[in-house]
């Protein structure tokens, strides 16, 4: 029997995870996926929104500010690269500038702290390549970047190191009230869970409505990006957004953590888990992006994609006890990366208040730390590399990614098991040649170390199988063997 | 210190190496970065290497092969598994491997031959979803030709370069089935023998002037949608014709990859993606040579394998020869009509002996042609050609008396000769 | 008359072969041009390459080819009769893999060394 079971594995389930892991509590996680972080948490734009977007007095509002303030301890913490940035909204007429005084007075009542009201002189100081059409700027400094999906590997790795159970490739079927709690039906058997907590993203009114009455709908969003190579990454300094729409925050060019640039998306209605690109959502963020910095060189892309928003067409998140013992994170679309930690204490008091005893563990790990070979002076790549002599072999030689690196993530709390899960903790196949060089390195790697064949080595989700057969007959004449 | 440390033990640093060793200089180290010297030619199992170098079919390994082996008559120190950080204007080599450490050698000459990389559906930004079952060309025929695993069994290839080509014969053979090449341009990226003897041969058919607009699937590729272009590139609505394949194969284009180059501050030609160079292969950083795919790409191993004894013989030249003559007269090459880069791109007359080779592309197929290599208002030398396509990089050579003659800059331009 | 274009060598020659009188080639600039242009529309024939499995080397396939041309039509049975083969490590370029390759005369020969992989594994960690 266990005290909370946490429906899906995304950034909110993940930081649901880690707050409920400081209490002596049985935690699990259910993730359909053979990855966490493998669904709007892995493709969005990589942003800590100040929170002078959200309506004044919403949950949204309050979650938003809270999240980006405890994000930037969290992520040194955690050791997730998160870059303080700040950000700009750019009003390129007279006729916006009323929306732009309107964030700054959302903002200030939210308690974003330090927003100005910039004229485009001063904003073309900060960033010598913004469009001399802009005519004013919205300045707010607390604004960040981050890396998502390390962001909640991280809350679920130190989840998991803290006693959290993660179980992937687990897709919930069923849920069903029971005396003093709930089973919850899984194409890999029952578990019982006093407490539920719904964080399944896009799937979140599908679970809900197997524990509660139909109260929401989710329509998804899809918004799709392009990521160019680092040469483009010093274009602009800061996240630069337009003044909103009613389609979405608008098109934003702004750095990586990584050191790219990242420029999108669009906004449009897409069906169920469809994140696919099209020619004329690319071209639609190609122009409007080239509003705000005229000379992003599109030619230097290295990839495209696109993410699904859990959109629900309210103006809040829908957070709350939908059912006795089952606690709802849902329609967490923008500003949910911002918010998560602060959804993630949320949820906790919620489950307090529906009757969750709540006593701290003795010993909390609440730290973090993984080698990155690139970041490292000579003197300590060389006394590594002595150490460890698998420090000394690059495998993506874009990033400068180590096979010591690939060993120490197979090694840890939540070990990869695809090409992708491999990118995704180490950066392996994340530079300009896309894993051209590093892909078929990787497979050997993921193979040998999870005693595989290559053809069971997956790019990423179940199912994106990558080798087909191997070639020639052994010598009995038998088949392959695959 | 080394005499010379040459970066990447492919095709061009193993030339390199050799040249720069008969050259005189006696202390020389080669960097790899794979566990074993050839470079890309180990996975290009098929024939047509070495017609010119060594008056010999050869198939890739081969070639490599033998250049193995005339390293291993020289006294060139060899470290594999041993990938180069960085290069500083000091000509000090930051270097990385399991066995070699991480460790900084000092050389009086570089030679910079890392090779290139593939572009990949990133870069030309190809809508669709994200699933498996999308490679570069050079990916999947290291899995087949190396790792012997075929990466799916119905295949689209977009792109016409040869190795895509190539690729679409191999996978045929290993029991896929091709359904279509797919090339953008009104003609084939790759060389003609390529279309004959990997598509004609096999019914695989080309279709020009189409590009992939829609890759499907969740998982793993699903389909594929193809549709026409008009003049500028665009698709043409209508066109669409959509193909029941596992996996797309993309032979879009190869890129020299300068990284290194870059950080060490070395001037970069925008039209070759690699360093700009002298007559002998220098980049503007006094004793660093380019030589290779990492200057330009080539379509013929022997080419790279020239470029890059003029490279090795030049850096063996700079070291015995101590500091050039300042104050050198220095030929800028520019490009004229048709012609979308040179390589070199600075000719220093002096230090041409009797010709100075001269690479170049040209921007449309051509049939009787001549190249013009003028000075000013001055014509200093024409060629003629039969034929002439962007998929095939021409050669002329300048005598230095030609040279002589020009002032200042050289203009290379193509002219369709009237029957 | 007909038009074909040479593979013999990178250059790729515009072929015109005149099949009334005697297969005479034009638009060749080489010999073997001519020879390869009659060849063409008589017996065509391809220098058929691929690999063959190879055991304690350090890849686990062996690059392989024909020794000289077989006939096209015999391709995908010369392709049939690498399966089912396996070399052992180590092996030299040009050793003889598969004789008189379905009855063609050519000889499918290895194209590439593979030392005995422990071997080769001390002298690379020197």
């Amino acid at each position: 029997m266990y005290d909370v079971l946490i429906i899906g594995c995304g950034i909110t389930g993940a930081a649901a995870a880690f707050e409920l892991s400081r209490y002596q509590l049985k935690v699990g996680i259910l993730e359909r996926e053979n990855d966490v972080a493998l669904g709007t948490t892995k493709a969005n734009s990589a942003i800590l929104h100040a929170g002078y977007d959200p309506e004044p007095g919403t949950l949204m509002a309050r979650l938003n500010v809270r999240g980006v303030a405890l994000a930037k301890e969290l992520c040194q913490k955690l050791d997730v690269p998160y870059h303080n940035c700040g950000s700009l909204v750019l009003a390129f007429s007279e006729e916006e500038r009323p929306a732009l005084e309107e964030l700054y007075r959302r903002g200030n009542e939210n308690g974003v702290p330090g927003l100005a009201l910039l004229t485009g002189d001063e904003a073309r100081a900060l960033e010598p390549n913004l469009s001399g059409e802009v005519v004013a700027a919205l300045h707010a400094p607390s604004a960040a970047i981050c890396s998502p999906w390390e962001y909640c590997l991280a809350l679920a790795e130190t989840a998991v190191r803290n006693g959290v159970e993660l179980h992937l490739n687990t897709a919930v079927t069923g849920l069903e009230r029971t005396v003093g709690g709930w089973t919850v039906r899984t194409g890999s058997g029952e578990f019982q869970s006093r407490f539920v907590i719904n964080a399944a993203g896009v799937d979140a009114a599908i679970v809900h409505d197997m524990a509660a009455p139909h109260a929401f709908d989710i329509r998804p969003s899809r918004g799709q990006y392009y990521l160019l190579d680092k040469s483009e990454g010093k274009r602009v300094g800061r996240v630069i957004f337009q003044c909103p729409s009613k389609v979405g925050k608008g098109v934003l060019v702004a750095p990586t953590v990584h050191g790219n640039l990242i420029v999108g998306p669009n906004a449009e209605p897409s069906e169920g888990h469809d994140a696919a690109t099209t020619g004329d959502g690319l071209r639609f963020v190609r122009e409007t992006a080239l509003r705000s910095v005229p000379s992003v060189n599109f030619r230097e892309s290295i990839r495209n994609f696109a993410g699904v928003r859990a959109a629900t067409g309210k103006e809040d998140f829908i957070i709350g006890e939908a059912a006795p013992g089952f606690v709802d994170l849902a329609g967490i679309c923008s500003p949910g990366l911002s918010a998560a930690p602060a959804i993630g204490e949320y949820a906790v008091e919620l489950l307090a208040k529906a009757g969750l005893a709540l006593e701290k563990k003795d010993r909390f790990v609440c730290e973090r730390r993984r080698t990155r070979f690139k970041e490292l002076s000579p003197q300590e790549r060389a006394a590594l590399v002595e150490k460890e002599p698998a420090f000394g072999r690059v495998i993506c030689r874009c990033e400068t990614v180590t096979e010591g690196e690939i060993l120490e993530a197979l090694a840890g709390p939540i070990p990869p098991c695809s090409v992708d899960g491999v990118k995704r903790r180490v950066n392996a196949g994340m530079g300009r040649c896309q894993g051209g060089f590093c892909g078929p390195r990787v497979v050997d790697i993921l193979a040998r170390e999870l005693h595989k064949s290559p053809g069971e080595i997956v790019q990423d989700q179940a199912g994106s199988w990558l080798l087909d057969r191997e070639t020639k007959t052994p010598p009995e004449g038998g088949m392959s063997h695959v | 210190m080394y005499d010379l440390i040459v970066i990447g033990g492919g095709p061009a640093g193993l030339a390199a190496a050799c040249a720069a060793w008969e050259g005189g200089l006696r202390s020389i180290l080669i960097v790899e970065r794979d566990k074993e010297l050839g470079g890309i030619l180990n996975q290009c199992i098929h024939n047509g290497f070495g017609l010119h170098h060594f008056k010999d079919e050869l198939t890739g390994p081969e070639y490599a092969g033998r250049f193995v082996k005339l390293l291993g008559e020289t006294g060139v120190e060899v470290r594999l598994d041993t990938m180069v950080l960085e290069v500083t204007g000091q000509r000090q080599v930051h270097m990385v491997g399991k066995s070699t450490g991480y460790r900084v050698d000092e050389a009086q000459s570089i030679v910079l031959a890392m090779g290139c990389r593939e572009r990949t559906r990133g870069a030309i930004a190809i809508p669709g979803s994200r699933p498996a079952g999308v490679f570069t060309a050079g990916a999947a025929q290291r899995y087949v030709n190396m790792e012997g695993w075929m990466p799916g069994k119905r295949v689209v290839i977009l792109g016409s370069g040869d190795i895509g080509l190539i690729m679409a014969r191999r996978m045929t053979l290993e029991g896929a089935k091709v359904l279509a090449c797919v090339e953008v341009m009104p003609y084939s990226g790759g060389l003609n023998r390529n279309i004959v003897q990997c598509l004609h041969d096999y019914d695989i058919p080309l279709y020009l002037s189409h590009t992939v607009t829609d890759i499907r699937g969740k998982d793993r590729v699903e389909q594929v949608v193809v549709s026409e272009v008009d003049a500028s590139r665009n698709p043409v609505p209508g066109t669409e014709m959509v193909f029941d394949c596992d996996t797309l194969l993309l032979s879009v284009g190869l890129i020299p990859e300068n990284e290194l180059t870059r950080q060490a501050g070395i001037a970069i030609d925008r039209r070759t993606n690699g360093a700009v160079v002298y007559e002998n292969m220098e980049t503007s950083l006094p004793g660093v040579f380019a030589c290779g795919n990492v200057c330009h790409v080539h379509d013929l191993v022997d080419f790279v394998t020239a470029e890059s004894q003029k490279a090795g013989a030049a850096a063996a030249a700079c070291v015995l020869g101590g500091a050039a003559s300042a104050g050198e007269a220095v030929l800028e090459v520019k490009n004229g009509d048709g012609v979308t880069y040179t390589v070199p791109q600075r000719i220093r007359p002096q230090r041409v002996d009797k010709l100075c080779g001269l690479f170049f592309r040209v921007n449309r197929v051509c049939r009787d042609s001549e190249i013009l290599v003028t000075s000013g208002d001055a014509q200093i030398a024409r060629f003629k050609r039969e034929h002439l396509a962007p998929g095939e990089m021409e050669r002329i050579d300048l005598p230095r008396a030609l040279l002589d003659r020009a002032e200042g800059e050289l203009t290379v331009s193509i002219r369709e000769v009237e029957q | 008359m007909k038009e074909l274009i040479c593979i013999v060598c990178p250059k790729g020659c515009h072929l015109k072969v005149d099949e009334e009188k005697g297969f005479a080639v034009t638009g060749n600039a080489c010999p073997r041009g001519a020879e390869y242009g009659k060849l063409e529309l008589t017996n065509p024939t391809r220098v058929v390459t691929s690999t063959v499995r190879c055991e304690g080397g350090a890849h686990p396939r062996c690059p392989v080819k024909t020794d000289r041309a077989v006939p096209k039509g015999k391709i995908f049975e010369v392709m049939a009769a690498l399966e089912g083969i396996a070399l052992s490590a180590p092996v030299a370029v040009g050793q003889v893999v598969l004789e008189n390759v379905c009855g063609t005369g050519a000889n499918v020969v290895a194209t590439r060394e593979f030392l005995f992989l422990e071997r080769k594994r001390n002298q690379k960690e020197l």
